[in-house]
């Protein structure tokens, strides 16, 4: 089988627009939450999340002139925008931007997305509402189609490889980066472009994960502290949102033309939980098996595994999670380093997988895992180092990343030192 | 330059993202101003909300320089 590495990173995150920018504050332990300033939030229960920090794109702001002519911008929703921020990064990081028809040929796009285009369908129907539908756009389809990422990705740099997208609620990005990782592998393309991107912090987003429970109400005085993943106080996760893309490349296609190398694909391991819509089984078995199959995939065993990016999104699935990871590490528990990074940035939904595995890529890079802040009173005594809000400077030859989205639908990456 | 005139163009070199100087009559918006199929569907939505009038899928087809959108537009608005 192909070996498959990571020779590109690009990410948009509500710490930062960059990747070095979002990486330094996360191992800072700061928090990207706030109050609300997209839209009015004087109507839904939840009045803080975790936004893109705006600006003129200097000291790690997002300005989306950057990254999109106006023109164009107009015709898309912000998901499609982070997006093709965070896959312009990673192309350039990579290097890779052929001239040449056959490399262009054999360059293709797995971007997902959990939801799309809300704040455009949201904005859309009020319109026609207010107006009739005469007056919706013929750029309001295409700007919120899950799969225009990656085709807009596609035209941009004219790569016409295999152009997909994956749709898995919170698993997304995972999802995507592991299939665009097989895609490589089985040999119908040597180079893919592959992550997710969501930006669902609008009225209806916030207001239907509302209705769900599943968001954080209680700390709209101090929302910076309202994501803490294993905390006994936590009580749902803070939305998020931005984008993570990842270039990922044939081994020996990356050795040939001296691409940089972060990192191999190792493993990657999927399940279903077969149980619920929106809540994980008790014993955690559905993420049991995704984290085992993984493991399966990269010939390894659970002593081998020095990292561990949670799912963790500050809900009460976290102890369950937690439990799983336990029982899968057995007496190696005690060696590993597991963090929610989406302590410090939210829950992304469909780019979490995407931007986690980019922070454990890092982990990698440079041996260090990051912390889970907000972590003060754990619910449970957990076997394994929880790094409560201080990163750890250890050794991490290979790291696990979690994501499991609404649906029962796991993905585990498992990632390794290049070499 | 009418007023019809001004707003038209107006409305071209924000949607287009093209100079003014580039909007002369006889301006084709695909052949000279970039625009693809669909920018010309928002286009004629953009006069319509501009001008308060209801430009017909039939005419719209009609409409395909700046001076072909300025006339009927002046022919149809009060």
């Amino acid at each position: 089988m192909r070996r498959v590495v990571v020779t590109g990173l690009g990410m948009v995150t509500p710490l930062a627009c960059g990747v070095e920018e979002s990486w330094s504050r996360i191992l800072d332990g700061q928090s990207g939450a706030g109050p609300i300033t997209k839209f009015d939030a004087s109507r839904v229960v939840t009045t803080y999340a975790c936004e893109v920090p705006l600006g003129d794109g200097s000291d790690g702001t997002f300005n989306a002139d950057d990254w999109m002519e106006p023109k164009e911008r107009r015709k898309v929703d912000d998901f499609i925008l982070f997006g093709m921020a965070a896959a312009d990064q990673a192309v350039r990081d990579a290097g890779w931007m052929p001239e040449d028809e056959e490399d262009r040929l054999r360059t293709g796009v797995m971007i997902g997305s959990g939801i799309g285009g809300l704040q455009s369908i949201e904005a859309t129907t009020q319109l026609i509402a207010e107006k009739g539908p005469r007056r919706v756009s013929p750029f309001f389809i295409p700007g919120a189609l899950i799969n225009l990422v990656s085709g807009q990705v596609g035209i941009r740099y004219g790569f016409k490889g295999p152009n997909h997208a994956v749709v898995t609620a919170c698993s997304s990005g995972a999802h995507a980066i592991g299939d665009a990782a097989r895609l490589i592998q089985w040999g119908d393309a040597e180079v893919m472009i592959a992550g997710g991107t969501e930006s669902s912090i609008c009225e209806i987003g916030i207001a239907g994960f509302n209705a769900c429970k599943a968001l954080s109400t209680k700390y709209a005085n101090d929302p910076k502290s309202a994501s803490r993943p294993y905390d006994a106080d936590r009580d749902g996760f803070v939305m998020g949102e931005g984008a993570g893309v990842v270039v990922l490349e044939d081994y020996d296609h990356a050795v040939k033309r001296g691409a940089k190398i972060y990192a191999e694909i190792l493993g990657y391991g999927l399940s279903g939980d077969a149980y619920h819509i929106t809540a994980p089984s008790e014993d955690g078995d559905g993420g049991y098996r995704s984290m085992e199959a993984a493991l399966n995939r990269a010939g390894i065993e659970p002593a081998d595994v020095d990292y561990i990016n949670a799912h963790g999104t500050s809900t009460m699935a976290d102890t369950i999670e937690l439990a799983a990871v336990e029982r899968l590490m057995g007496a190696a528990a005690s060696k590993a380093t597991m963090s929610s990074t989406k302590s410090a940035t939210g829950h992304l939904l469909g780019a979490a997988g995407a931007i986690e595995a980019i922070f454990s890529i890092l982990a990698i890079r440079d041996q260090v895992a990051p912390p889970t802040i907000n972590l003060d009173n754990p619910d449970v005594q957990p076997k394994l180092d929880l790094a409560p809000n201080t990163r750890r400077d250890r050794e991490v030859k290979v790291a696990l990343s979690n994501s499991f989205g609404f649906g029962g639908t796991n993905a585990s990456l498992v990632l390794g030192a290049p070499g | 330059m009418s007023d019809v005139e001004k707003r038209v163009r107006k409305i071209v070199v924000e949607h287009l993202g093209v100079e003014e100087e580039k909007v002369t009559e006889s301006a084709s918006f695909i052949d000279d101003l970039g625009a693809d199929s669909l920018d010309t569907v928002e286009l004629v939505m953009a006069f319509e909300e501009e001008f308060g009038i209801e430009i017909p899928d039939d005419a719209a087809e009609t409409i395909q320089t700046f001076g072909d959108a300025v006339s009927f537009i002046s022919q149809h608005s009060d």
